[in-house]
């Protein structure tokens, strides 16, 4: 049995994460071609790594097939019901920084809370005759959101990618997605709601509540924790 | 532990009961169009209910609840009046309580009566209160009629008043609209620089909601910036109001010494003593049957009159044995233009079961 680390398999956060870690001592690396998702560490004794979508991360943790693993809080929000049951941040690492917002067209001058937000979709439904929808993958953290704020007469429309571009094809009146700087939003004639965001999100290191962990695995974690200093 | 058989056994005893009191045995459909829910119960439905779809149908929801599609079925072809019985299992997601059932069973007994709605309602919760009798369990009761009468009365503008309606069953907001417009809320800073004229945009106006709606919506923010606020007599009698919490003839006399400065709710206040005269010439002791005016409030349900829902004293961490209520608009909504006043409850044979096996 060793201690399986999840890392994500692409891209900015992968590298990101192999800097983290690599600055604190431990290396992780690729093994053989780009293409295959397998991987190193070294560093710590006992440990293996496991490229995967980040997507995928927070599944993963929660039936514990890793240990340890690098995602979002975004995503172990969305995705993991009671997720302090199922999973422990460990560590944020200060990077991958984005905010989980509501945005609605510039040109809604009248719309700048939540509670604008449901006067706007009250007269919108009384208009239409259909519910003001809002865009995006987010689900259950935006209908949580809305149903705090005394939001009614919404209705969620799914978006997996393109979200800000919805609202200009009139397939969404406004969406719920995750923003760094916001330079998108502004480009499609979107604006974000002045109150704080529905959730700040960075990568974080997590640790699985249900993996399962010998009383060798016991030694292994505590060196994993030396040598970050945590 | 309580077998599946056991349940559905019990269930049978139930519905053969109401059967016996003159109901009619019913049978609903498990999956319900997706599109009649989220309409009536708005995005919410989808934290509760079990969606699930083809390519050819579209969405479908798994049966939250029966009420529905008997009301359906009742608007298509019933005759009148009606009394229907039914029992089989209903679908809830739990993603916030693992220790709730997410299929469990409910037996049901509805009437569909224009005559009498005062006995109507009594004899719908007099025959749940029969079958649970051996239980013990505590009764709450409300009217969620006598706060939609109170609102609808209120001094002021036919705007605040279907804000407040709109949100009758969203405690915290329906406050938060009272505080403002009473005026114990400062106005927002981009609100106000809103209606002074100050705040323009050159940004296209994209998407479906126009122009001229945003126009007509700031113009409605200035007519409600323009109009007195609630008195605050007028807010202190809806808080008193709000607050009656009380065995059934201690609410009753002292909604009717509120009626006296909000005439507005005398009908309904009447309508309540009415049920309460029906209830206990059908046997109720309603001098030990607890009102609570804001009761059945934080639930979804789209009832609008007499409220009710038997709990257990022993386990007060459990979801309700039995619930209930009058929902006139329902029918009104899915009747397409035709109504019928309807009462009706549900009680879960699982829970009693249980109840008897550790009480």
């Amino acid at each position: 049995m060793t201690i399986r680390l999840g890392v994500p398999s692409k891209g900015r956060l992968m590298e990101k994460t192999f800097d983290w870690f690599g600055a604190r001592g431990v290396t992780l690396s690729r093994s053989g071609s780009e293409r295959e998702y397998a991987g190193q560490v070294e560093g710590v004794a006992g440990m293996s790594l496991v490229l995967l979508s980040a997507g995928e991360m927070p599944r993963e943790l929660a039936t514990g097939r890793v240990h340890f693993g690098v995602t979002g809080t975004d995503l172990v929000r969305e995705k993991l019901p009671l997720w302090e049951q199922q999973v422990e941040p460990v560590a944020e690492l200060g990077f991958g920084q984005a905010d989980l917002v509501i945005a609605v067209p510039q040109a809604w001058i009248d719309v700048e809370t939540l509670d604008d937000l449901d006067g706007a979709a009250a007269a919108f439904r009384a208009a239409h005759g259909m519910r003001l929808r809002i865009a995006t993958k987010y689900h259950r953290l935006v209908r949580e959101h809305l149903r705090q704020g005394g939001v009614a007469d919404y209705a969620l429309v799914d978006s997996q990618g393109a979200t800000e571009g919805t609202v200009a094809n009139e397939t969404a009146e406004a969406i719920a997605d995750i923003t760094s700087s916001g330079e998108t939003l502004l480009a499609n004639h979107l604006k974000v709601l002045s109150e704080p965001p529905i959730l700040r999100s960075q990568a974080t290191l997590w640790r699985s509540r249900k993996a399962q962990v010998q009383a060798q695995d016991r030694a292994v974690i505590d060196a994993l924790m030396a040598q970050l200093a945590l | 532990m309580i077998t599946r058989a056991q349940t559905l056994a019990r269930a049978a005893e139930l519905r053969a009961r109401f059967e016996a009191a003159g109901a009619l045995p019913v049978e609903t459909p498990i999956l319900q169009s997706a599109e009649t829910l989220l309409d009536l119960y708005g995005e919410d439905i989808r934290a509760r209910a079990y969606v699930t779809s083809d390519a050819l149908r579209g969405e479908q929801m798994l049966r939250p609840d029966f009420t529905v599609p008997v009301v359906q079925m009742h608007m298509e072809q019933g005759a009148e009046p009606a009394r229907y019985t039914y029992a089989g299992e209903v679908f809830r997601r739990q993603e916030e309580d693992p220790g709730r059932a997410s299929e469990y069973v409910q037996v049901g007994y509805e009437v569909f009566d224009r005559s009498a709605p005062a006995a109507a309602d009594a004899e719908v919760f007099a025959q749940i209160s029969e079958a649970l009798r051996p239980l013990e369990l505590r009764a709450a009761t409300g009217d969620i009629g006598i706060l939609m009468a109170a609102v609808a009365g209120l001094d002021t503008t036919d705007a605040r008043k279907s804000a407040l309606l709109r949100h009758i069953w969203r405690p915290r907001r329906f406050r938060a609209l009272l505080d403002r417009y009473a005026g114990r809320v400062p106005a927002a800073k981009h609100r106000e620089a809103l209606l002074a004229g100050q705040i323009a945009s050159a940004a296209p106006v994209i998407g479906k909601r126009t122009a001229a709606e945003i126009a007509a919506r700031i113009e409605a923010l200035r007519e409600d910036a323009a109009a007195p606020p609630l008195s605050t007599a007028e807010v202190a009698l809806l808080d008193m109001l709000l607050g009656v919490r009380e065995t059934l003839p201690f609410a009753l006399e002292q909604l009717r010494d509120i009626s006296v400065d909000m005439p507005a709710i005398a009908p309904a206040v009447s309508r309540l003593g009415e049920r309460s005269q029906a209830l206990a010439a059908r046997g109720v002791d309603v001098d030990a049957l607890a009102f609570e005016a804001s009761f059945g409030r934080a639930s979804m349900e789209y009832y609008d009159g007499f409220v009710f829902g038997f709990f257990s004293p022993q386990h007060p961490d459990w979801p309700a044995i039995a619930t209930g209520g009058r929902y006139d608009a329902l029918t009104r909504r899915l009747g397409q233009g035709r109504e019928i006043p309807a009462v009706g409850g549900v009680l879960r044979p699982g829970l009693m079961l249980e109840l008897e096996a550790r009480p």
